[in-house]
């Protein structure tokens, strides 16, 4: 089992190497949306403290959005993913492993610059840590749960506009919970019991929504 | 049985008639303009449907006749 | 044994589709007296509420409107399992007729909710727990019917959007929790639209209303199934048999 989602991870990230300027391209997204906010609303240090969280957040959920089209459609175009639909093994262990790497790609550089652009919202040492944290254990959810919409729009004409129509009313628990953490953090009530939830859902998204996934696949490629 | 005194009292709705008719008014509308959208839809959708199989019952004939 | 053949016969559309022309008229009426006898209690009889005056009266089509739309995800939910579970035809159309008319009742809830919130709460819209969930209800059903008009393979569009319904289904319970916990944490606003302590006649003008405004949903559910299905069967004997009829109606 470990054996099929480790060698589609493996294969996922060689093929995520080639195309590094994807990867790049949605992290300088997620810097320059971040980056925008503080000159639409002004320089106040108290005013970006409290906006950081969820500009960050949201900005993490549109990041996460612009890499999704791509999860299943280069596999769809040369034929792989129907050959992986009819091996014998079940199409969920694919998609687990699909949905790591995806992780791997988009959503673990976007927790590793989060301190970074924290640091422009005037974050204390402490809801940095929160916020790498909170992005780290809510990004894995994001891939599964975007990994269903992936599926449900495979070769749809507008599937990318489609895709984050159907996909970011599913993210509001993780970007209140996430943007909850590091809020709570801020405000000194500390962010525990939010970051348990966001696990919560990560492992229940990770769980299930392959299984979801892998069962709109074929209704796709029926 | 009736709580108001008069016409008048029953539009103004204390203060709140503008709110209230608002609520009613929109709620009337949709109920009035979504069942005459659907039947509109259906009464095209009938008619195009029928010429296409007008159009397919003259090609068949055409077919035959050659 | 029975009964079972009776449910086949009458999921087939062939069977339906007259069944449904001869109920719509029945659910139609229905819904007009419902509505005129919850009309009458709400607004002629019963009294003024003492904490909201007669602006309260906006919940005589709110709260029938909210749960409309929330009652008819969960329906159209259900026909989605069916339609997964046993590829019937009938359940996917159905779920694609009902759904224009949640979401209408999902912005009617929110336009009445806004409406309601400008006297109360002094402003057109609060971020309360069960007006934010409503909101998001709208871009659910939004998102289902995006994605099955984008789809142009029937059963396709079907299955991909049941499989999204039973996913905004499992999802609902979770972001209404989540709704709920951020809005205590943010400090809501403490009037609710609802009160639990309501006079006899409210709460029969509230029935009354929501039951008008269910036979309604129904009624306007037929009528838009009734099309889908013309057009999905447009190949099969019945419904040239139909058209056919039509045509000759229209000549007389």
């Amino acid at each position: 089992m470990l054996k099929i989602v480790s060698a589609v991870i493996g294969r996922d990230l060689k093929l995520a190497m080639r195309r590094q300027a994807d990867i790049v391209s949605a992290l300088f997204f997620f810097i320059i949306v971040v980056s925008l906010f503080p000159l639409g609303i002004g320089p106040e240090p108290d005013l970006l403290r409290k906006l950081a969280p969820g500009v960050l957040w949201v900005a993490a959920l549109l990041a996460t959005m612009l890499s999704l089209p791509r999860l299943f459609a280069d596999d769809h175009r040369d034929g792989t993913l129907e050959q992986l639909a009819l091996a014998p093994h079940p199409l969920g262990l694919v998609v687990t492993g699909k949905v790591i790497a995806h992780w791997l790609v988009s959503g673990l550089p976007l927790a590793l610059i989060a301190p970074v652009l924290g640091i422009q919202f005037d974050l204390s040492a402490d809801a940095l840590l929160v916020l790498t944290g909170a992005i780290l254990l809510g990004t894995p959810a994001l891939s599964g749960i975007g990994a269903i919409g992936a599926a449900l729009t495979l070769g749809l004409r507008g599937g990318g506009v489609l895709l984050s129509l159907l996909v970011l009313p599913l993210y509001i628990p993780v970007l209140i919970f996430g943007a909850g953490a590091v809020d709570a953090t801020v405000t000194g009530l500390g962010g525990e019991g939010h970051l348990s939830l966001l696990a919560a859902i990560t492992f229940a998204s990770v769980g299930f929504a392959p299984w979801a996934t892998a069962a709109a696949l074929k209704i796709a490629l029926e | 049985m009736i709580h108001w005194n008069s016409f008048a009292d029953f539009l103004a709705m204390g203060g709140y008639g503008f709110y209230v008719w608002g609520s009613f008014g929109a709620t009337a509308l949709i109920m009035a303009i979504e069942p005459i959208m659907v039947a509109r839809n259906r009464k095209t959708t009938i008619t195009r449907l029928q010429r296409q199989m007008r159009a397919e019952t003259r090609a068949e004939n055409r077919n035959t006749a050659e | 044994m029975k009964d079972r053949f009776n449910l086949y016969r009458f999921a087939s559309p062939a069977t339906f589709y007259p069944l449904a022309g001869t109920l719509i008229p029945y659910f139609a009426a229905i819904s007009v007296i419902f509505g005129l006898a919850g009309l009458y209690l709400g607004m002629l009889v019963a009294p003024t509420d003492f904490q909201q005056g007669e602006g309260y009266r906006i919940i005589f089509i709110h709260v029938p409107a909210s749960w409309m739309s929330m009652f008819i995800y969960l329906v159209m939910a259900f026909w989605a399992a069916i339609g997964l579970a046993f590829n019937t035809r009938l359940s996917g159309m159905m779920a694609q007729a009902l759904a224009p008319t949640g979401a209408l009742m999902a912005f009617l809830s929110l336009w009445t909710g806004a409406l309601w919130g400008k006297p109360m709460w002094g402003a057109w819209w609060v971020w309360d727990a069960r007006l934010t969930s409503e909101l998001i209800l709208l871009f659910l059903y939004i998102g289902y019917m995006a994605l099955t008009a984008a789809i142009d393979d029937a059963r396709r569009a079907d299955k991909a959007g049941g499989l999204l319904l039973l996913v905004g289904v499992v999802n609902v319970p979770i972001i209404y929790f989540s709704v709920k916990w951020w809005n205590t944490l943010h400090q809501g606003s403490s009037v609710n639209l609802t009160k639990s302590s309501m006079a006899e006649t409210m709460l029969w003008g509230m029935l009354l209303m929501a039951m008008c405004f269910w036979m309604y949903s129904i009624a306007v559910a037929l009528m838009r199934v009734r099309t889908i299905m013309l057009e999905r069967e447009r190949n099969t004997d019945w419904v040239k048999a139909e058209l056919g009829g039509q045509v000759a109606g229209g000549k007389k």
